[in-house]
């Protein structure tokens, strides 16, 4: 009962004029960045991130989020209408929506694209003000031991769910945690891996990776590709909107299934790219309709953006009930609230309560503005696909370098932002993944604090993460997900001897 | 660099093991600077250098196993073909003369340089075009940043003597 009073405040501090106006700000922006080919969520929001500094923090954090709003919401239009996802998570989504776009049928592909992004969003959110608090509260109690064994968990789920080769993801994250380990050691005071040089005094900061991992990387492997736009109309009249309407409750259950799915997917670090590709494979396997994917079938766009939407809001979850982002974007947000000054983490549900349920009060109307923005709006977005690549690309590496350079008014950091992109086109290229990196950056000094002090209460003994039931359990639960795939191939090797 | 035909290019094998064995060389680093911040147990508990260290173990271990991996049964294919490596570098080499003058010029001055010769040379548009985005950019660049959100971004002399 205490949560709807909480949700009611929320809903106040979120719809105060200036939120709203924010909010709305958020969603076009994010749009346009879920559009464009180079700028991303997480980079996106990484770049905007300094226009953040001198806004109050819950209305920061309300036009960040709504940028990665708007961004879900925009990758899906690329995708039906020119075959090409703005977004990985969009992937899936080219499947059957290009084909009824080729069909006539974009109007009604978008409509189901939006509406089921929609539907994802609110089921993820309903989940996070239900479920948030109750987290929240039970991790108060955790000692440092419990919160590793919680970072371990989230690591390991990277391992084993990631389509990536475990080894190459293995080694993806621990270039992050070395990174991370650069510069200024919390605990000791003491100086490392700086090999002299002043500009490394103060480590890599993440902020600096996103922008060049995704943003420069991505340019780089588009202009590789030599991409030319060339696309579909898009025009979407009240009439195909209520029409698809209509129609879309029929697919109830594929939608109920990929709300789960997504939620799952998003709370635990695989993602929305992987989501929407197993919500896409199950109703393509379960569907009695299932031959007809992929030649335009509207349960084939309703299945991968409904779930894509629920894992990148559920993945918010855990970043704001236990400090543990569940993707790229929810780690830049939360570098976000270390910026502002907070704390993240379960203590915020105590001390910071106008902050966290206006957040997500907005979650619910920035849902449902992106909704009604998307709908009315696609013929402008989609006509920014059309400006030519050689004009869009040197505006967003300038505004890359904007950004890279505002997060700590240096211009070394500009330089640091051009290496990682040229290291982040590599490492893409030869199959490693991107995000447990980031995620490793972020939660690196953390990991390693709560590391170091559990160690330190046991005379360095590793017992203390099987001392008693609850930090065990999460352990070995960490333990199954880094061995997932290996149980898997057992498990199937067995049932194969038995059969 | 050969230049002869459009479909030739260095093989994925050996650009991944190149990238691994760099990967590889990033750990042995981190393994050498965590050795001289100490990696065992100081007064304070575990030293600087105690978690780091075993990172750097990790980081050479897994490189071992992706060489060995990439080696045995690694994509036979193309990394990319020259033409392709050609248009990244393009983008790649001005792009590090943007960032390197940066300091010198100021943000605004090399953005519209920048711009420009990307516009013109990349996308071969008019004159008036080009100085239309080149400079325009800019503009609503400090519009936004400097005077809407108190955003300061890197002046050189040219704004120095405009006074802005």
């Amino acid at each position: 009962m205490e949560e709807l009073v909480n949700l009611f405040h929320g809903f106040a501090v979120a719809l105060q004029p200036f939120n709203i106006m924010v909010m709305i700000l958020g969603i076009v922006l994010g749009v346009i960045i879920g559009v464009l080919p180079g700028l991303g969520g997480a980079n996106g929001v990484a770049i905007l991130l300094p226009l953040t500094f001198s806004m109050p923090p819950t209305s920061a954090i309300i036009m960040l989020s709504c940028i990665y709003w708007g961004a879900l919401f925009g990758g899906a239009i690329t995708s039906i209408l020119f075959n090409i996802p703005g977004e990985p998570w969009s992937v899936a989504t080219t499947f059957d929506g290009y084909p009824m776009a080729q069909q006539g049928k974009a109007g009604e592909a978008l409509t189901a694209a939006f509406t089921s992004s929609f539907v994802g969003a609110l089921f993820a959110v309903i989940m996070i003000t239900l479920v948030a608090p109750l987290v929240a509260s039970f991790a108060l109690q955790f000692g440092p031991a419990e919160k590793f064994a919680v970072y371990f968990l989230a690591f390991c789920s990277f391992v084993g769910l990631s389509k990536e080769p475990p080894f190459k993801t293995i080694a993806a994250m621990m270039i992050g945690f070395a990174l991370a380990a650069v510069g200024l050691d919390s605990i000791t005071g003491q100086l490392r891996l700086t090999f002299g040089s002043t500009e490394l005094l103060n480590g890599f900061d993440f902020l600096i990776a996103v922008i060049g991992l995704f943003g420069i990387g991505e340019i780089l492997l588009t202009m590789e590709e030599g991409l030319s736009f060339r696309g579909g109309k898009a025009k979407i009249d009240l009439r195909v909107v209520l029409q698809t309407w209509k129609e879309m409750p029929r697919y109830w259950v594929t939608s109920l299934r990929s709300c789960i799915i997504g939620c799952w997917m998003g709370i635990t670090p695989a993602g929305a790219t992987p989501a929407s590709f197993m919500s896409y494979g199950i109703a393509k396997r379960v569907s009695p309709k299932g031959e007809n994917f992929g030649k335009g079938e509207i349960e084939g766009v309703v299945a991968p953006e409904t779930a894509a939407h629920a894992a990148g809001t559920a993945a918010l979850l855990p970043m704001l009930s236990l400090g543990v982002p569940g993707s790229p974007t929810a780690a830049v947000l939360l570098g976000g609230l270390l910026i502002w000054g907070l704390q993240p983490g379960p203590m915020l549900f105590v001390e910071q309560k106008e902050f966290v349920w206006g957040l997500i009060a907005s979650m619910y109307l920035g849902n449902l503005v992106g909704l009604i923005v998307v709908l009315t709006c696609v013929p402008i977005f989609a006509a920014i696909l059309r400006v030519p690549f050689s004009i869009i690309a040197p505006l967003i590496l300038v505004l890359c370098a904007i950004g890279a350079y505002s997060v700590h008014s240096s211009t070394f950091d500009v330089v640091m932002m051009l290496v990682f992109g040229v290291v982040g086109y590599l490492l893409k290229k030869c199959n490693y993944p991107l995000a447990p990196l980031v995620l490793a950056i972020v939660l690196g000094d953390k990991a390693e604090e709560a590391f170091r002090q559990s160690l330190l209460g046991s005379q360095g003994s590793l017992g203390v993460f099987f001392s008693n039931t609850l930090v065990g359990t999460i352990m070995v639960l960490g333990l199954i997900a880094l061995f997932w795939s290996l149980i898997q191939q057992g498990y199937s090797r067995l049932r194969t001897a038995a059969a | 660099m050969t230049t002869n035909s459009s479909d030739a290019g260095p093989t994925h094998k050996a650009v991944e093991a190149g990238v691994t064995l760099l990967i590889a060389l990033f750990g042995a680093i981190v393994i050498y600077g965590s050795v001289k911040a100490g990696i065992n147990w100081g007064a304070e508990g575990p030293r600087a250098g105690f978690f780091p260290f075993y990172i750097g173990i990790f980081i050479v271990v897994a490189s071992a196993v992706n060489l060995w991996n990439g080696l045995r049964d690694g994509d036979d294919g193309l990394f990319a073909e020259w033409g392709q490596l050609r248009q990244v570098m393009s983008v790649v080499v001005p792009t590090s003369i943007y960032v390197g003058v940066m300091p010198f010029t100021g943000l605004y001055l090399a953005s519209i340089i920048f711009i420009g010769w990307f516009m013109r040379w990349l996308g071969k548009y008019s004159w008036p075009i080009v100085a239309a985005v080149a400079l325009g950019m800019p503009v609503v660049t400090y519009l936004i940043f400097e005077r809407w959100f108190l955003v300061p971004l890197p002046k050189g002399p040219i704004e120095e003597w405009l006074g802005l």
